[in-house]
């Protein structure tokens, strides 16, 4: 018994030291945690998992090659801690606190969506952690007043805005649009920004109109769109309604030139439509045919960071099995510009982090990463724009083609998308 | 006896006052956290139990007073920069307005027909907020970071969102118990057993049940106004989230129905379940359907809940489990 | 004006036939035992993927998928009858509540690890019809019929066979029917079966034109409520009524104003039937 407890002495005394001499010399190699909340029930699951399973692809490639070694030969290395949010906001703040506070997280990243981030920037902000969101598009959480909140999607406002051009482009007469849209916090921000774009070039905006967001009958507004005889039609919502829109507009017959829809396009159940996706046109913060490479970055003059498209694409597949969407890409890239911060600012500290974050104008393999340093909407991403695809038969099977901008086109723009 | 030397009362209230106090005690922010929602769920589940529990009328949709309070208080001090504490009171009034107008036409309504009315009015207001403009829309409200700076920075307002609700926490639990023991809460049993032989024996029946809708549906306002504030951003479909109200029921059942300290216990063991579920390795992946199946064995089994159980077992112990 | 009201009618009035199928459903168990079946939304989505694993992974016919849909469905409602109705059948209706609460809690559960929230669809289809200014697709007009049918068949079972006399016996009075030597947990199983069979076929005929996910049932049990309630509670044949006047609003409703203003009315009617007429609308005066 008595050596027993020595033995146990002895061991608390070597903890004992360690913990001290880890205290003398803070940063010889240290693992630093990244804290966040993903939606593994509710209605979120889906792209949340793909946001969560690309960030810790990310971060197991960081840590495999060795962590990051920083100017005073520290080397640091990452872990997560992430809990389930249920895809509502009632807990988000409670976990947010529980990370930084009691799981010590050094760095922080937002749950999927804009009303679990707009909880989760408070706390955020209040313990002074940088939060690199993702899968949150919404402006008005950049609005806020919060310092620390950094975004890597291209905000709602500008998702249909290069749809409009695009449009304009292809077909210089179209003077008619109808927005349709979900009537949610994201899918209405979306749709009043491109509204007022549209109209600021001369289009008529024939209908503008909402639906609720359980919406999958679509008959009285395609009645209602017909009444209206607009030549493109822009909106969608989220990924339920917009497919079931996609599927009814072609099942009518409607005479329509150009149909754009949000969210539910880029995703690969989208095809299971079959020649009702055909033609449809969808925005994306990225596509794996997108290619951004070293020399388009040289052209830009823009500094490269990280890898390519092609090594995320293989790499995810080799890992999940499954095809990459834009929230996959959108959780590796928080990583890659977490990374980044932490080389250019030489430190962990978050106060030298942010300082990074604002001067960053990179571009990465998921596009351009610039932040808004104003204080009206600071963190907002103004360096990233959308790519736009769209649902076109590619040797007998359907497949997705970038139709733009045009220097990233993969193939020429079906239009009218109906004879 | 004197209703206020009852000892289950006082225990009730030091104990729910010494859990409140812990994280000021250890300045723990996570467990002020994990607090805040207990006592949260507490309060919403307490003030339920006022309608639900004493006068037997089953409010599925009683989140809409929790929702309107939140629009209510977030919109006052958000957009009117009306103080905190004026725009708290403000939302459990409205909220409080809205139960009466509605108590008057709804509570006609007996059984499982008042339970879907309640569902009904919880759509409209949803889908009304949805169409309205002044509060937002569809987009919401969101608060601007630099108000908390009003409160003293974001950290102490917090903190001091997390005292009020503490204190409205322990009203409520006060109320619920002042009225179980009042002659108006003998009125709301007497419905709860029988309503037409409650009117008969001279209870003005529809009176009192508007007063117990209007008195459950206060706290709920305040309640919403704290935590919308706290939270920063409200959204239609969270503020009006229908699940929501039907976990108050399930913690009220598992507590207890009808006692005061029922809600108390069942909203602290839900929440605390649901939490450890949330985290655990093991069942993250299936938590709502692990939750679901201990709920139905409690439902089959041990239908009184807790407190009910209790009583039932040790009798003597009847006159301190109010 | 005319040329958008007809065919929004016709729409909706086609959609209704498969809403009142699925309101039958909950108003069947309530109207033999006084339970309202918070377990109805995910039943429907589960007839919902029961048709589209039957047609992607063995190609069989949606029509035909449908009737080994109502087969699982009955089953499926048996079980949950037995598992968690039954003990608390003469419980407060707080129980049985809180009970298909539960169940509800279970499948969406399980159903989420299963399938994911992955939205799907089933890419089928038969053309359309054209009447004047009136376009049809194919999928509504067979859906609609469908429903007819089933609804025929449920009258047919109801009020000729005898399984489905003691149903109507139970109905009426319970405690009769037992002393008749009627054995009511049997009938009560049965009833809840059915009533779980309704609800996996609608759900089965509106996923051969909408696309879903697990949780898409919870919109579709919220309309059951609002058609059960205009039928009268407990009234199959009202509940395909009350299903057309649903579908009918929400084709017409949209033409006059915004389609976001569609749920604020229909839950307006909802709560003022309830006070005005709770029997609904076939019913007799309060």
């Amino acid at each position: 018994m008595r050596k027993e407890s020595w033995k146990l002495l002895s061991l608390f005394a070597l903890l004992a030291l360690v913990a001290a001499s880890c205290a003398q010399a803070p940063a010889e190699s240290a693992t630093f945690t990244i804290g966040f909340t993903a939606s593994i029930t509710g209605k979120y699951e889906v792209s949340s998992a793909a946001q969560v399973n690309a960030f810790t692809m990310w971060m197991d490639e960081i840590n495999a090659a060795g962590g990051i070694e920083l100017g005073d030969g520290s080397i640091i290395t990452f872990d997560t801690v992430f809990y389930d949010d249920e895809s509502n906001t009632e807990r988000v703040q409670e976990l947010y606190t529980r990370l930084a506070t009691e799981d010590n997280a050094d760095f922080l990243i937002s749950p999927y969506s804009s009303g679990l981030t707009a909880a989760a920037a408070v706390i955020a902000e209040q313990y002074g952690k940088v939060m690199i969101t993702t899968g949150a598009a919404s402006d008005e959480t950049y609005q806020a007043g919060y310092t620390h909140v950094f975004q890597t999607y291209t905000p709602s406002s500008r998702y249909l805005t290069g749809a409009i051009d695009h449009l304009g482009t292809i077909d210089p007469s179209v003077t008619k649009i109808a927005f349709v849209y979900e009537n949610d916090k994201f899918s209405t921000g979306v749709v009043t920004a491109a509204k007022d774009y549209a109209e600021s070039l001369g289009y008529e905006v024939v209908l503008f109109e909402g639906y609720d967001s359980e919406t999958v009958d679509f008959a009285p507004f395609i009645n209602k769109i017909e009444a209206a005889a607009p030549e493109a039609i822009m909106g969608g919502g989220h990924r339920v309604d917009g497919k079931a829109f996609a599927l009814q507009l072609y099942e009518k017959g409607l005479p329509i030139n150009y149909f754009a829809v949000l969210v539910a396009p880029p995703e690969p159940e989208f095809a299971e439509l079959g020649d009702a996706a055909l033609g449809v046109i969808g925005p994306s913060q990225w596509e794996p045919l997108a290619a951004f490479t070293p020399e388009s970055a040289a052209d830009a003059g823009l500094e490269w960071f990280g890898v390519l498209g092609a090594d995320f694409t293989e790499n995810y597949i080799a890992a999940f099995d499954a095809e990459p969407s834009y929230h996959a890409a959108g959780g590796y890239a928080a990583g890659l510009i977490l990374e980044k911060a932490i080389r250019d600012a030489d430190s962990i500290d978050p106060e030298a982090l942010k300082t990074a974050l604002e001067a960053m104008d990179i571009l990465t393999f998921y596009g351009r990463i610039k932040f808004d340093t104003t204080p009206e909407s600071h963190g907002l991403q103004i360096g990233h724009d959308m790519v736009y695809i769209q649902w076109q038969m590619v040797d007998g099977t359907l497949a997705k083609q970038v139709v733009w901008p045009l220097e990233g086109a993969t193939a020429e723009t079906i239009y009218p998308i109906y004879e | 006896m004197k209703p206020l030397r009852n000892p289950g009362l006082w225990l009730a209230l030091a104990f729910t006052a010494a859990v409140g106090a812990w994280p000021a005690i250890t300045q723990s922010p996570s467990s002020r956290e994990v607090t805040f929602t207990i006592l949260m769920a507490v309060g919403l589940a307490s003030s339920l139990n006022i309608l639900l529990g004493y006068a037997g009328y089953v409010s599925f949709g009683h989140i809409v007073f929790f929702g309107l309070g939140g629009y209510v208080g977030i919109y006052l001090v958000g957009v009117l920069n009306l103080p905190f504490f004026v725009a708290m009171i403000l939302a459990g009034l409205s909220s409080g307005l809205l139960a009466f107008l509605l108590g008057k036409a709804l509570l006609r309504l007996r059984g499982a027909y008042f339970a879907l009315a309640t569902i009904g009015i919880n759509e409209v207001a949803r889908a009304f907020i949805n169409n309205f403009e002044p509060f937002g829309g569809p987009i919401g409200i969101t608060l601007n970071f630099q108000i908390y700076n009003n409160y003293g920075g974001a950290a102490t307002a917090l903190w001091m969102t997390y005292g009020t609700l503490v204190v409205v926490t322990l009203i409520v639990l006060f109320i619920s118990y002042m009225v179980k023991s009042s002659k108006f809460g003998l009125a709301l049993m007497a419905i709860r057993e029988n309503e037409n032989a409650a009117e008969v024996m001279g209870v003005v029946t529809p009176n009192a049940k508007t007063w117990a809708y209007v008195l459950s549906a206060v706290f709920p306002g305040m309640i919403g106004a704290i935590f919308f504030f706290k939270n920063g951003h409200i959204e239609p479909h969270d503020a009006f989230r229908l699940h929501m109200s039907i976990e108050w029921i399930v913690m009220v059942m598992l507590g207890g129905f009808g006692t005061v300290l029922g809600p108390l216990i069942g909203a602290a063991a839900y929440q605390r379940l649901r939490g450890l579920l949330l985290v655990s390795s093991l069942f993250k992946n299936i938590q709502l359907a692990v939750a679901g199946a201990l709920l139905l064995l409690i439902i089959l089994f041990v239908p009184a809940g807790v407190v009910g159980w209790l009583r039932h077992r040790f009798t003597k112990l009847r006159r301190v489990l109010i | 004006m005319l040329d958008i009201l007809l065919p929004s009618l016709a729409d909706g009035l086609l959609l209704g036939f498969v809403y009142g199928l699925a309101a039958m459903g909950l108003t069947l168990i309530w109207g033999v035992m006084d339970v309202i079946n918070l377990s109805h939304g995910p039943i429907i989505a589960l007839g919902m993927y029961g048709i589209y694993l039957t047609f992607t992974n063995l190609g069989l016919n949606p029509y035909l998928a449908i009737i080994l849909v109502a087969i699982a469905g009955l089953l499926l409602g048996v079980l949950i009858y037995g598992v968690a109705v039954h003990r608390v059948i003469n419980a407060p209706h707080l129980s049985t509540l809180l009970a298909t609460f539960s169940v509800n809690m279970i499948l969406i559960g399980i159903g989420t690890a299963v399938f994911t929230t992955t939205p799907r669809n089933i890419d089928f289809s038969l053309g359309s019809v054209t009447m004047g200014p009136i376009t049809l697709p194919g999928k509504r007009i067979a859906a609609a019929l469908a429903a007819l049918l089933v609804t025929g068949l449920l009258y047919l079972f109801l009020y000729r066979s005898r399984p489905g006399k003691h149903i109507r016996a139970v109905t009426d009075n319970r405690a009769a029917a037992e002393l008749m030597g009627i054995r009511s947990s049997m009938i009560l199983a049965l009833s809840f079966g059915l009533g779980t069979m309704l609800a996996a076929i609608s759900g089965g005929l509106i996923a051969t034109f909408f696309p879903f996910t697990i949780l898409s049932g919870g919109g579709y049990e919220l309309k059951s409520f609002v058609i059960g309630v205009l039928g009268g509670l407990g009234n199959p044949l009202g509940a395909l009524l009350g299903g057309l006047i649903l579908g009918a609003l929400e084709g017409i409703i949209p033409v006059f104003m915004k389609t976001t203003w569609v749920p604020v009315l229909e839950f307006i009617l909802f709560v003022l039937i309830l006070l005005i007429r709770p029997s609904g609308l076939l019913g007799k005066k309060s």
